[in-house]
């Protein structure tokens, strides 16, 4: 965190400075947005240099939430690591979750059977499907529609439900395990999934009508907080908020995982990487997403929901109260004794706002010996000043929320 | 779109570093690259403005510790991918303790800006030429650098808690 009585110290130079001819003072104000704001929607700090209504320059101050996941995760044994993603994007923890499993199991090079990719799929994509609809509704919300998120949000309460029915847990989920996942889809999930996949077209399809030609709304987001692709490329931008920019960068497609190349999905861009570029393209994500799921669900291979890795996937209790060796397997993994092969290991997976990239680095022992995790957000709300600069502050926030900065992802 | 894989990027990399190129491997897919660390600007600027390669998309940059290496404690390691191509590299410039500075890539990828902050706050490492090198995530006046491994997990600033109570 930066020191703040440096910034306003700051300021006082930067008032001597040039200010536009609309300035009827002829001096910057400045104007602390956060770090409790309600409209930013997290723990963040803006000081914003105000010339009148325009915003001329801002400082971010990130860390307000900072949990110190990389240090914690040097001392945690692998299977424990997975609780720490949870919090990292807490609105799309399965695919955060996920993506730690798959690391793990990247440097292992286990074999996954088909039916854990496609439940994996399906598990991601109803995650991807909440995150968006999150960022989604409250940038209505924050144009003064409150309707279509109140609407959309039953649809999030039902996918929550599904997690739930899952794993037990809604919004931490730590769903999952080290090679598949701890139980089958239950039949209460599955006939949960078999609701949502009927109903939430029709849900989509209202929230659309509500805001996406709605002329108010599309007056308010276009043309606010653009930026070119170039500019997004090398700010390192990922995710939705690369792709509104025009460039169709995907993990999904481009380093597939999860069989996600067994299925057909098309990948939407915009062209103006505005806030109604980027509203779009999660909303055509939404759709490809349900596609997806739809898609996995009607395929979902029959076999095993893990993989026979016995030195990370716990045995079933009644083989650890019956078989020696499920015992001893069992107590290896609780106790967080297996062997892992030393090694290097970068692998990303497509999370809710961009490339979710876990960089690990183990030398054989219990637990990692660093571990870095890519967050996108931390990685493109650097750009957020030259996205609002000259801009008012009402696109400023409208920019903010459209970007899907979530606190948890960029103070890690 | 050609295919350009490990090894015929590994030529390209050779014959541009010579003999500052210190190690490469290929681990996990990746190749991965040991370089003289005072090269690391031109590598960047180099891969990035390449005709072929286009490595025009920094993934990530962090940094690691490893006490144990002698004149080798610190390391910044650099991923690049090139969207065109769909190749990723990782590039490791290592240095030692006593002298733990590096150039800055902010003026070849903007990304870095932040992660070389981030850097700079958890393992100490000098950024040279960064327009703005202070903590990010931790408070300015922590006298320390946390993911250096002399550091322990707790608060090593902690006087509230007595190792006494907690049976160490």
């Amino acid at each position: 965190m930066s020191n703040i009585a440096n910034i306003f110290d700051n300021n006082k130079v930067a008032n001597s400075g040039e200010t536009s001819k609309e300035s009827i003072s002829g001096e910057f104000t400045t104007l602390n947005l956060g770090p409790t704001h309600p409209a930013t929607h997290g723990i963040f700090q803006n000081v914003l240099k105000m010339d009148g209504e325009r915003i001329h320059s801002a400082e971010q101050t990130v860390g307000y939430i900072h949990r110190a996941f990389e240090k914690l995760a040097e001392h945690r044994p692998y299977t424990q690591i997975t609780p720490i993603t949870d919090r990292l994007n807490y609105c799309s923890s399965p695919i955060n979750n996920i993506g730690w499993h798959l690391t793990v199991e990247k440097l292992l090079q286990v074999e996954i059977p088909k039916r854990v990719d496609y439940m994996r799929i399906i598990v991601m994509e109803l995650a991807r499907i909440a995150d968006h609809i999150i960022c989604n509704s409250v940038i209505g919300v924050d144009t003064g529609a409150m309707t279509g998120f109140l609407y959309i949000f039953q649809q999030r309460e039902k996918i929550y439900d599904m997690y739930e029915e899952l794993c037990g847990a809604r919004l931490t989920t730590n769903v999952g395990r080290i090679g598949g996942f701890e139980r089958d889809f239950s039949p209460a999930f599955h006939t949960k999934l078999q609701a949502f996949i009927k109903d939430f077209p029709a849900a989509l399809t209202e929230f659309t009508n509500l805001l996406e030609r709605n002329r108010i709304f599309m007056d308010r987001v276009i043309g606010a907080g653009p930026i070119s692709g170039e500019r997004a490329l090398a700010y390192g931008f990922t995710g939705p908020n690369l792709r509104a920019a025009g460039v169709d960068y995907d993990v999904r497609v481009m380093n597939p995982y999860c069989s996600y190349n067994d299925f057909d999905f098309t990948i939407p861009i915009g062209t103006q990487g505005d806030t109604y570029d980027r509203f779009m393209v999660r909303q055509q994500e939404m759709w490809e997403s349900l596609k997806l799921i739809k898609n996995a669900y009607e395929n979902l291979p029959t076999g095993d929901y893990h993989a026979d890795l016995p030195d990370f996937y716990l045995p079933a209790k009644d083989e650890v109260y019956n078989n020696m060796e499920a015992l001893i397997y069992h107590f290896k993994i609780v106790m967080g004794e297996t062997k892992i092969p030393a090694g290097e290991v970068y692998n990303s997976v497509e999370g809710g706002n961009g490339e979710l990239g876990y960089y690990l680095i183990s030398d054989g022992g219990r637990t990692p010996y660093r571990l870095h995790f890519r967050r996108p957000c931390f990685i493109y709300y650097q750009a957020y000043p030259e996205m609002i600069k000259g801009s008012l502050l009402s696109d400023a926030i409208l920019t903010m929320s459209s970007m899907n900065v979530i606190a948890g992802e960029l103070d890690a | 779109m050609t295919s350009i894989d490990n090894d015929y990027l590994l030529d390209i990399l050779q014959e541009k570093l010579g003999a500052d190129l210190y190690h490469s491997e290929i681990t996990y897919g990746i190749l991965s690259i040991e370089i003289n660390r005072h090269k690391n600007i031109e590598l960047l600027t180099f891969l990035r403005d390449h005709k072929e390669l286009q490595m025009s998309f920094m993934t990530d940059l962090c940094g690691a510790h490893f006490p144990d290496h002698k004149n080798k404690e610190l390391v910044v390691i650099y991923h690049l991918h090139s969207l065109v191509n769909n190749i990723r590299l990782r590039i490791k410039c290592f240095m030692p303790e006593t002298e733990q500075v590096i150039d800055s890539a902010v003026e070849v990828f903007p990304a870095a800006n932040w992660m070389e902050r981030e850097t700079f706050d958890f393992f100490g490492i000098k950024f040279k030429g960064h327009p703005n090198l202070i903590r990010i995530l931790n408070m300015e006046n922590m006298t320390y650098h946390p993911l250096r491994k002399e550091y322990p997990l707790e608060d090593a600033s902690r006087e509230d808690k007595k190792d006494k109570f907690f049976g160490r």
